[in-house]
């Protein structure tokens, strides 16, 4: 009885390291692939922001929830600011994540413009997330996200 | 490329936060598609958008194939007094279509 109570944990312990050492280094190997082929939305965040990690949750993007026909998509972004001659918003840019080519539009303000908010249409490939980054005159940025599931996509093939 | 249209309220006051609405007929051809016979159809479309106020500048947009068709941008701008809009369209190749009109500040 109690040798058959011990082999099993002895296997188990064995199993468990197996596993372990195993999913170690498909961790590992997941990271090396990542790194290889890093999507090219977040390369393009990236040529973007550089190093700097942008706060959260500031950036409004006006999208439909579903978007029947993805060759056009209505859209609004906006940044609260005071947008005055030193603390405004120089640009606003929006990013598809899953678009043949993830940048869609770069909106430059001024500040005459008075309120940093542009509108326009755009073209979603396939249901995604969609980004607003927004580059403020002091040299920080915001950035916002949102999904939009798509019925048709918008990019033909 | 054709005429642009441009919708501007119709009186605004110095200090009115006005929008200012455009569009302009345009294939916007993203290069990823391909014609019957499998041949790529080049990329072609709107670039690049500006708009400038009394010479200065107020707006500007760097557009890529992402843009829907004969795209439509709006913005805002805070008037400072009278003056005349002026907007580009550039298209690649460098083709550019120019709309001057004037605001009417009351």
């Amino acid at each position: 009885m109690k040798d058959a109570q011990a082999t099993p944990r002895i296997d188990r312990r064995a199993f468990a390291t197996g596993a372990g050492a195993l999913a170690l280094l498909a961790g590992s190997a997941g990271r090396l692939s990542a790194q290889a082929t890093e999507p090219a939305w977040q390369q393009a965040l990236k040529s973007l922001v550089g190093d700097v990690k942008p706060l959260e949750g500031k950036v409004t993007l006006e999208l439909p929830e579903i978007a029947e026909n993805g060759n056009t998509v209505p859209l609004t972004v906006s940044v609260e600011s005071p947008m005055t001659a030193n603390d405004y918003v120089k640009a606003i840019h929006v990013i598809a994540t899953e678009n043949p080519q993830p940048g869609v539009a770069t909106f430059r303000f001024s500040p005459l413009s008075g309120k940093a908010s542009a509108a326009s249409r755009m073209r979603l490939a396939r249901t995604q997330e969609v980004i607003g980054l927004a580059e403020l005159s002091d040299g920080k940025f915001l950035i916002g996200r949102r999904t939009v599931k798509v019925t048709i996509g918008g990019c033909g093939g | 490329m054709n005429k642009p249209r441009v919708k501007l309220p119709e009186a605004a006051k110095p200090g009115d936060l006005i929008e200012i609405k455009t569009l302009i007929s345009h294939v916007m051809e993203t290069g990823q598609r391909k014609d019957p016979d499998g041949k790529t159809i080049p990329r072609n479309i709107i670039n690049f958008f500006s708009a400038s106020f009394a010479g200065e500048e107020v707006f500007k947009a760097d557009l890529q194939p992402g843009i829907s068709a004969n795209p439509y941008l709006s913005f805002f701008m805070k008037v400072p007094g009278p003056g005349e809009f002026e907007f580009t369209w550039v298209e690649d190749g460098g083709n550019k279509v120019v709309e001057r009109i004037k605001l009417n500040v009351t």
